[in-house]
């Protein structure tokens, strides 16, 4: 199997779901500064509802298409995942609006916490295996010693592109797109061209959540579970994408999304193999236990692939430590 | 004063505990094109802005028949008020294009828009040459006069303009002025805040003067412009 494309293939999978991820977070940071970190929260909520929908139709032994019961499920999920969002923005922050912007960011957190013993209560401590009732065809790429795609991961990756474009498509070309840019500009300048700023405000909420469902749905749908905890390390992940990219601004958080990606896909594919002591003949050949080791296992592996999550957060602090406004995050000066 | 479009009464506006402005009364009526000059830090900017309620404000404010005073900032446009900000506050991440639509935003006629744009256009043609432009990589007179024509896409009956000269060179203010004149022809009420006032003066039919706060003097352009305390304070003579 060739690694390397293999790698790139989940990692781009992953990759897109941090991307539609990070966009919920970087739409409510250009707008109001704010970094929800509810925000994985409102994806876990969304695969969980959407979990229980398709759980429900899958179960009742309708003559539906597998396609359709899936559809049934993100249908379900993204209006709940929508009124969440609302809510949280109605309830939590627009209180805080004017407050020190600490305040709004520990709410975040609190909300965070809150959600996820919601979904405790409703849905229980016990991982949910997702149904796979779509069938989960596999095509070899690059002939024998290639690597596979699988139909799920085709569908996540179209799925996601899709969601890129249309948002773009709404952010930059419809009026109430442009309207949700100027907020993000100035607030009380829109204000005078009519724009009713906590309107705007609260779009964006709804937009990004809209999104947060079907990303909870597609993770639900390639790992095959669902648990109450599953949206703080993905949050995390894709607000650490909407950094790499810079903080703000929407392509950024999609390029974010797929680069982090594709570094932590290849990251865990050959951690284990760069972290394998007997490989560095410096190390390797110093004699004593080590050098028995290799001669008797050949491999002294350092970090397996299960310092898979440590990519992500890697990444976030060489970001911030060497380029904090991100990859494309813009500073257009005014003119004076 | 029969007719005004829009009047203050006793509007007083405080930062903290520090009052901006101190109770001062006028009105505009329509078709006026009028200015309100005084020094720096006098309270022209947080007049205009408590007319049009960025900032909050005690005692009234009558536009018409409503009260300013109890309205949201993004119900004014509605109203047919429009302020250009000192200061300019287009939106630089936006395109021309873009920051023209904005002023139309609260608009639904389509077809008016289009021809309102076409207008706007013939008036400030540097503004089609650069449509497709990021606002933020304009100049400063050209950001003025697209603050100007994109107030100027909402239709308003009563536009407020504030320190519109302001950083411009001397060719580009008077070029902006030129534009406040023709606006002004076509039949919007203007109300300018000004800081260079021989101009505003020359500009303007009517004006006041204002002093830590308060209205000092009130009186027509050509009596203020004669006026020696005027002359001593505002004109450098």
């Amino acid at each position: 199997m060739d690694i390397l494309l293999q790698q790139i293939i989940n990692g781009l999978t992953t990759g897109s779901v941090y991307a539609i991820v990070a966009l919920g977070y970087t739409m409510v940071y250009g707008v109001i500064q704010l970094i929800n970190f509810a925000h994985g929260e409102v994806v876990m909520i969304g695969a969980m509802v959407a979990f229980t929908v398709i759980m429900a139709l899958a179960g009742a032994g309708l003559p539906l298409p597998p396609f359709a019961i899936v559809l049934a499920g993100v249908l379900a999920a993204i209006p709940v995942c929508m009124a969440l969002g609302y809510l949280l923005e109605r309830l939590a922050y627009r209180p805080l609006r004017h407050a020190p912007r600490l305040a709004p960011l520990i709410t975040a957190i609190g909300m965070s916490i809150v959600l996820q013993h919601l979904a405790l209560l409703i849905w229980g401590r016990d991982p949910r295996a997702f149904p796979q009732i779509m069938e989960n065809t596999s095509f070899a790429i690059g002939g024998t010693g290639g690597a596979a795609i699988s139909s799920v991961q085709i569908a996540i990756i179209l799925l996601s592109l899709a969601l890129m474009a249309g948002l773009t498509w709404f952010v930059y070309r419809t009026r109430f797109g442009i309207a949700i840019r100027a907020t993000a500009e100035d607030v009380r300048v829109a204000a005078l061209m009519g724009v009713d700023a906590d309107r705007m405000i609260a779009a964006t909420f709804v937009i990004g959540a809209a999104l947060a469902a079907v990303a909870g749905v597609m993770v639900g749908t390639y790992y095959g579970i669902a648990h109450y905890t599953m949206g703080f390390t993905l949050g995390l992940k894709a607000f650490s994408a909407a950094v790499l990219g810079g903080i703000g601004n929407l392509a950024g958080a999609m390029l974010g999304g797929l680069l982090l990606g594709l570094v932590e896909a290849l990251g865990t594919g050959y951690i284990s193999e760069i972290t394998d002591l007997c490989r560095w003949p410096l190390i390797g050949d110093g004699g004593g236990l080590l050098t028995e080791r290799c001669a008797a296992d050949g491999h002294v592996v350092l970090f397996g692939s299960n310092y898979q999550d440590v990519f992500a957060f890697l990444v976030l602090i060489l970001v911030l430590v060497f380029r904090p406004s991100g990859l494309l995050g813009e500073r257009v000066s005014e003119r004076a | 004063m029969a007719t005004a479009l829009i009047e203050a009464l006793n509007l007083e506006v405080h930062y903290g505990g520090i009052a901006a402005v101190k109770g001062i009364s006028f009105a505009v009526e329509a078709g006026e094109l009028v200015c309100l000059i005084g020094a720096n830090g006098a309270g022209k900017t947080s007049t205009l802005k408590a007319l049009a309620r960025m900032i909050p404000s005690a005692g009234e404010i009558r536009y018409r028949d409503t009260r300013l005073d109890r309205l949201p900032s993004h119900a004014l446009i509605r109203q047919g008020l429009a302020l250009v900000p000192e200061g300019r506050g287009i939106f630089a991440r936006l395109t021309v294009a873009e920051n023209l639509a904005m002023g139309a935003y609260h608009r639904d006629d389509r077809r008016e828009i289009g021809l309102d744009l076409a207008r706007i256009y013939a008036m400030l043609p540097r503004l089609k040459e650069r449509a497709a432009q990021v606002a933020g990589t304009l100049s400063g007179g050209e950001q003025q006069m697209l603050a100007i024509g994109r107030a100027l896409m909402g239709r308003p009956q009563l536009l407020l303009l504030d320190e519109p000269s302001m950083g411009l060179a001397p060719l580009m203010v008077e070029k902006i002025f030129e534009v406040i004149r023709t606006v002004a022809a076509q039949g919007v009420t203007i109300l300018l805040v000004e800081q260079n006032a021989r101009l505003a003066l020359q500009t303007c039919a009517r004006g006041y003067v204002m002093e830590s706060g308060r209205i000092t003097l009130a009186d027509s352009a050509a009596s203020l412009l004669a006026d020696p305390r005027v002359r001593a304070a505002y004109l450098g003579e």
